[in-house]
């Protein structure tokens, strides 16, 4: 069944990507961490934990860098769902990880005002510099390369966000090789951040 | 104008609980405990304010359809999203001015009854989570926000919610289901969320510029607000102004300026004194226009006189070195993968018009292919769940009919014929 007549399923085709990953690790929250994921939830009616399946799932990402089966069961334990409703969260949101990624997930804003920009060539540039692809992670496990879409930050294009979290502006593509660089020396402290929050006090 | 939602962001420290009640904050809401509930409404009603989301829909009709006699508890959710590509307004308020929204934010709960207000955040704000959370504690701590508010027996919290990536949640039904702790996908209406919305409770949705302007209008009266900007577009107006232009950034004015003041004026005018080629005057949802249509004004109604949207005023503007084929393809990418997948022609329709799209700009495509691009956006416009599917089509339809040219000379010339230097070509 098509919905158009001319529409033909040829391999290819947007179809489900649904795939089984392998197990990894058993997974436990820290002790401090369920605290933290019982806090948040006080934030909804108690009938209604299940609102906090995306914090609990950036808790688990931040404990393990990924979200891998086993958490994912645990999550849905902790919670009080089925892991199937978990693994629904999981695979439809952009920020949560699937697998091991490298220690720095730099992330490329590929939307339009940020490739009028030349948001192009600064994914070109990392690409070319660290020898893999977008969505490849490099040999040494030091980083991964994303496209993102729009950040909404377009003001500062082109932009690049490093781990989920910190952002950097106005990324010029000739330099792109250099940012890697100073992300190895100085860890996040390398990125520009927001400039709302960098000029708040 | 003035700015008034923005006028003190640039200062140190502006954004803390002492500055804002030092320059008259918490004074709107004080104003509305005092009146009942209904008499809030009427104010917001009587002010004309509409919903600075992407719809433009009145914000205190939108209250009012909320049922006063529910059993059931209500809510208000604040759609601080800002996913639409362009726009990066929402930010600007939450990071500088938040007590502002959490002032309308209760002025809200206040009117429609609800106790409890989510603040739904996009994922890639954590940034600004940890400043609304901090903020929200010292609320707390002075009286402003939990039990029994300035002694009126209001009671009313607030929360900041965090999302984790994706664009189909700033859609206001998918957004009730993200905070349900699901995929974001958009409910079939009605039952409308006023009736049945967070929870299967009555719930209000308003964005965050929405409800900044809310406590304005409580202090400085509904006339006030009105005469600010054309009839029914009243208040002030936050632009985000990027692309080709000298300062990209987010000015706020009123909607009496045109989209060509706002390029010269603001923005500072076209990059290294280029010319115009076309600019998206409401963010990526909208229709393209042309530069001989931009002296509308930039309001609701003047700028869909010019055949497109005010949306979210996100103004992005292209040079003469774009290329609109490539404006095309690089924007249905965006919907292909911001697609939620729950609509067959949304979820297909994105994929294969993006195909089409990537091979016309590389030179493969043919005559037919712009017909059938046109033919499958057909079959998606006004065929889905939510306005997800018009938006996703906005950028094709619109740059085929203004630029038909552009993409028949892509296909009789085998290549891209337009291409720029800071693309990776
Ligand atoms: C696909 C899609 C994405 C949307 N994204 C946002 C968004 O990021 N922020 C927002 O405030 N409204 C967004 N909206 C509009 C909301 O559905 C809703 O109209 C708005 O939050 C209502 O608030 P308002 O009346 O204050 O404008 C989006 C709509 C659609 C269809
Ligand atoms: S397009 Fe890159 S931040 Fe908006």
């Amino acid at each position: 069944m098509s919905f158009h007549p001319e529409m033909r399923y040829e391999s290819g085709m947007h179809v489900s990507q649904r795939e089984l990953r392998p197990d990894g690790e058993p997974f436990a929250f820290t002790p401090a961490n369920r605290d933290r994921l019982e806090q948040i939830a006080t934030h909804y009616p108690a009938e209604h934990r299940r609102s906090a399946v995306i914090p609990a799932l950036y808790i688990v990402q931040e404990q393990q860098g990924y979200v891998s089966a086993p958490a994912i069961r645990h999550v849905a334990e902790v919670i009080g769902c089925t892991p199937a409703e978990v693994d629904d969260v999981v695979t439809y949101y952009a920020m949560f990880f699937r697998q091991p990624v490298g220690k720095y997930v730099v992330q490329v804003c590929r939307t339009l005002s940020c490739a009028l920009r030349g948001a192009e060539r600064v994914t070109a540039e990392i690409s070319k510099t660290l020898g893999i692809s977008v969505g490849e992670t490099d040999p040494t496990g030091t980083f991964t390369l994303m496209e993102m879409e729009c950040l909404g930050a377009c003001d500062r294009a082109p932009v690049v966000m490093v781990n989920n979290e910190h952002w950097h502006e106005c990324q010029a593509p000739e330099d792109a090789g250099r940012l890697l660089e100073s992300l190895k020396a100085s860890g996040e402290a390398a990125l520009t951040g927001c400039h709302l929050e960098v000029e708040r006090d | 104008m003035d700015p008034v939602l923005t006028s003190h962001v640039r200062e140190p420290r502006g954004a803390t609980l002492d500055a804002y009640v030092g320059r008259g904050g918490y004074e709107g809401l004080r104003k509305a405990l005092g009146l009942a509930p209904a008499q809030v409404i009427d104010m917001v009603k009587a002010s004309g304010l509409r919903g600075r989301g992407g719809a433009g829909f009145p914000t205190g009709m939108k209250w009012q359809f909320v049922p006063k006699d529910s059993p059931r508890p209500k809510y208000l959710c604040c759609n601080a999203d800002e996913s639409e590509p362009g726009t990066f307004k929402d930010h600007v308020l939450m990071e500088r001015n938040p007590h502002l929204l959490f002032e309308g934010c209760l002025i809200g709960c206040y009117a429609i009854g609800a106790k409890v207000a989510y603040i739904y955040i996009r994922g890639e704000f954590s940034h600004v989570q940890r400043v609304l959370e901090a903020e929200i504690e010292a609320a707390r701590a002075k009286g402003y926000l939990g039990k029994n508010i300035f002694g009126s027996g209001f009671d009313c919290e607030i929360y900041a919610h965090r999302g984790a990536g994706a664009y189909e949640a700033g859609e206001e039904s998918a957004l009730l289901e993200s905070l349900e702790g699901k995929r974001a996908q958009p409910r079939l209406r009605p039952p409308f969320p006023a009736v049945v919305g967070l929870y299967g409770c009555p719930t209000a949705i308003n964005n965050v510029e929405t409800l900044c302007n809310v406590p304005l209008i409580l202090t400085n009266g509904p006339e006030w607000f009105a005469s600010l900007g054309p009839e029914k577009n009243g208040g002030p107006k936050l632009y985000c102004i990027s692309g080709h232009v000298e300062k990209p950034g987010v000015y706020e004015t009123s909607m009496h300026v045109t989209i060509r003041e706002l390029i010269d004026k603001y923005g500072g005018g076209i990059r290294g004194g280029r010319t115009l080629k076309a600019v998206i005057p409401g963010g990526s949802s909208t229709p393209v226009i042309l530069p001989d249509q931009i002296d509308a004004q930039a309001s609701f109604d003047g700028l869909v006189k010019a055949g497109s949207m005010l949306g979210s005023a996100a103004i992005i503007v292209m040079d003469d070195t774009t290329c609109m084929v490539w404006l095309a393809e690089n924007l249905m990418h965006f919907y292909r993968h911001e697609s939620c997948g729950k609509c067959t022609p949304c979820r297909e329709g994105t994929d294969w018009l993006l195909k089409i799209l990537r091979r016309i700009e590389r030179g493969e495509g043919t005559m037919r292919d712009i017909d059938l691009l046109a033919d499958v956006a057909s079959n998606i416009g006004g065929k889905t769940l939510c306005p997800f599917g018009d938006a996703a089509v906005a950028p094709v339809l619109s740059t085929i009919q203004h630029f038909r040219a552009e993409y028949e000379a892509h296909v009789r010339e085998g290549r891209c014929t337009c291409p720029a230097d800071w693309r990776a070509m």
